[in-house]
């Protein structure tokens, strides 16, 4: 028996990571991110306080803490309004890649029963981190008038740090939620990961201060995390010019491509791994 | 898009393949991986399914029916494009819509509004077209008074009322359905016949993966019986049918044919621990039917014959032939003896062979039994015996109670009436 294969319709060769329908793929992340995003705050009737209240409460212990008690941020400019955006931005982090982690399994009950781009799934988490991150740079926004910020030029920059930040952040999302489907302790490692992360990236502190105290080798080693780097950039591009820029540290315009690079290959590494596994997926389960 | 030619399948599938490796431990970690990175994970490989190649017409209704495990859901979970074959092609023309394992995948912390338009984001529809669906589904469901309740408060009958509604509103070309008619009242079995229906006039095709024989019947232009991953049967519904009963009914049997083949009279699980003080020898013993064939599996109810033949190394006066037939867990429930005869056996010279044989009607249920045959002396001295030398399978077409005693039966009524009469 010949089979010409245009007479039968469409090949089934099971599921994959994107689906072949670009619009459909981002509707279907749409849908997925907005409905979660809906549930977590119309789930209690001050969902959005809650949500809101999480960066703040921490904030405002991290502040009483270090520049009441410590004096951490004495001289800088805006000291508070740098740390609440490294929290923000860190909060953003581990709210896309720690949800991330485990939503394929969350997801178990769609992942066996439909064929659909399983990418989704894990940068539905991404999107549903970044509905929130918005919602946190307003109260961020207003914080930074209140205490006399200023609109300058290189606010445009922050797209960009954004975007660095959305790649690293979806490449590791990718790479755990993959990695978790098959080994069930990657979720406790990241959380391990994650505790060491949040020290190890200049939120409470600023990178003038690593410098100083430890060198500037440390600074550009802490520097290469894109999550550091974004922070960093972020206080100087959209608070004051007196936080280094991340170019600044590696002494040449050049030194910014590190952190960018880092994330691009994230991005790559986890597009990849997870277009490997995720035919294999639902029987994995 | 070309038309295909009117004779077209609607659904082809060529040498699909698939197997699963299952870890024996089923969760592995990172640090097992880290820490021993060598070591070899042991992981049992499980067949699903086996070159199975099969065309289903446009409109045709196909059932797809085996025993648990026989590789029926894997096959529609292939079709669906949710497990992605091994080796093998599929091919669908149209738009198909699955229901698998009672659902369609709902997240039980959304309302009904929700999970549905995750559903159509899922098959690829745009919000208008998902919304307009919304009212069918639920109308057809019968939850208008539920739809902002969260799934996870519905009941089981509701959430796949919820489900199947979900995928037949969809109007697809295809629908691949699983175990939809074992759940469910019988107000919505009738809808899921009436939909049934439905689908056959709108020239739709239907795979329907049942066990649910009164619906292969009635709906199946075709039925497919899958046996450990293969096709064991295609064709008239009806006769598929019959094959399905059979086989599950006596899969003991099944087992035993197969190890009569390696071994034609000692299945390898019997024991056959020797004893006696060796004046005798069981050189074998086996079940026959009233023509003298050899049977290693037996019917409930047949008339059937156990012989054993026996050497005598020393001369022997008055030996006792015994048989015991023990249950699968090791209780005698039927023994034969020729102690219980008027005339003793008589004398036995040394080399002497000899057959004995007992008939009976086999009044066992459906088990294997463990057969001790035994030479002994009245006195209690054992001369042969052989404990559990083989055994032997009883089947019957329904399963039931150990033994099957012949029974009549009737009604004595304290106030008699014109009805029992006659």
């Amino acid at each position: 028996m010949t089979t010409d294969p245009s007479a039968h319709g469409r090949p089934i060769t099971g599921p994959g990571a994107f689906g072949d329908d670009a619009q459909h793929f981002w509707r279907l992340v749409w849908t997925l991110a907005t409905t979660s995003f809906k549930l977590r705050f119309f789930g209690s009737a001050l969902g959005y306080l809650w949500q809101l209240m999480r960066p703040l409460m921490l904030f405002a212990v991290m502040y009483v803490i270090f520049t009441v008690i410590l004096g951490v941020g004495d001289g800088e400019p805006l000291y508070g309004v740098a740390l609440l955006l490294g929290i923000v931005f860190f909060q953003f982090f581990t709210d896309s890649v720690g949800v991330a982690v485990r939503s394929i399994i969350a997801r178990e009950a769609l992942i066996r029963k439909v064929d659909f781009p399983r990418l989704a799934v894990p940068l539905a988490c991404v999107l549903q981190a970044l509905f929130n991150l918005g919602l946190n740079l307003i109260v961020v926004l207003l914080f930074l008038i209140a205490n006399g910020g200023h609109l300058m030029l290189s606010w445009i920059q922050f797209p960009l740090i954004l975007l660095m930040l959305i790649c690293f952040s979806s490449g590791l999302a990718m790479i755990l939620s993959a990695m978790y489907v098959r080994f069930r302790d990657v979720q406790p490692i990241w959380e391990v990961i994650t505790q060491a992360l949040f020290y190890g990236t200049p939120i409470l502190y600023t990178i003038s201060m690593v410098v100083d105290k430890a060198g500037l080798p440390t600074a550009r080693i802490l520097l290469m995390n894109p999550v550091a780097s974004a922070i960093q950039q972020a206080r100087h591009a959209m608070i004051d010019h007196s936080y280094v820029a991340v170019g600044n540290v590696y002494g040449t315009l050049a030194g910014d491509l590190i952190p960018i690079g880092i994330s691009v290959a994230t991005l790559i590494i986890g597009l990849l791994y997870f277009r490997a596994a995720a035919p294999h997926m639902a029987e994995r389960l | 898009m070309s038309e295909p030619n009117s004779s077209s399948a609607a659904v082809v599938v060529e040498g699909l393949s698939k197997s699963f490796d299952r870890p024996e431990h089923q969760v592995s970690t990172l640090k097992e991986q880290v820490l021993q990175p060598f070591r070899p994970r042991r992981s049992r490989h499980l067949r699903a399914l086996q070159d199975v190649s099969l065309s289903v017409g446009r409109g045709e209704f196909l059932g797809i029916v085996g025993r648990n495990g026989s590789g029926k859901s894997t096959l529609l979970k292939c079709l669906a494009g949710i497990y992605r074959a091994d080796q093998g092609k599929i091919w669908i023309n149209g738009s198909v819509s699955t229901f698998i394992e009672l659902g369609v995948g709902f997240n039980p912390e959304l309302a009904a509004l929700d999970n549905v338009m995750i559903n159509a984001a899922m098959l690829g529809l745009s919000r208008r077209e998902a919304k307009q669906r919304f009212d069918a589904v639920i109308d057809f469901a019968e939850l208008e008074d539920f739809t902002d309740l969260k799934i996870k408060n519905y009941s089981s009958g509701m959430r796949v009322r919820l489900a199947f509604s979900v995928m037949i509103q969809l109007d697809a070309d295809v629908l691949l359905i699983d175990e939809v008619l074992a759940v469910g009242d019988a107000a919505f079995q009738q809808k899921c016949f009436d939909e049934f229906e439905q689908t056959k006039q709108k020239n739709k095709t239907v795979l329907l993966v049942t066990h649910n024989m009164g619906a292969v019947d009635r709906f199946c232009d075709r039925a497919v019986l899958l046996e450990r991953g293969r096709i064991a049967a295609i064709g008239e519904p009806e006769a598929v049918a019959q094959r399905y009963v059979d086989l599950n009914f006596s899969p003991a049997a099944r087992t035993a044919a197969a190890k009569a083949e390696s071994a034609v009279n000692l299945a390898p699980d019997a024991d056959d621990i020797l004893s006696g003080d060796g004046r005798a020898v069981i050189e074998e013993a086996w079940f026959e039917d009233s023509d003298g064939k050899r049977l290693t599996t037996l019917t409930s109810g047949a008339d059937v014959a156990f012989s054993a033949r026996i050497r005598f190394v020393e001369a022997v006066r008055n030996p006792i032939f015994s048989v015991t037939l023990s249950s699968s867990a090791r209780i005698p429930l039927f023994s034969a003896s020729s102690e219980w005869s008027k005339q003793p056996s008589g004398q036995f010279a040394a080399g002497e062979e000899l057959v004995w044989k007992v008939d009976f009607k086999n009044a066992l249920g459906p088990d294997r039994y463990g057969v001790t045959p035994a030479v002994t002396l009245r006195d209690g001295a054992t001369l042969a015996a052989r404990e559990r030398i083989s055994s032997v399978v009883v089947t019957r077409t329904n399963p039931g109670p150990l033994v099957d005693i012949p029974f009549t039966q009737q009604l004595l009524r304290s106030t008699p009436t014109d009805a029992n009469q006659g």
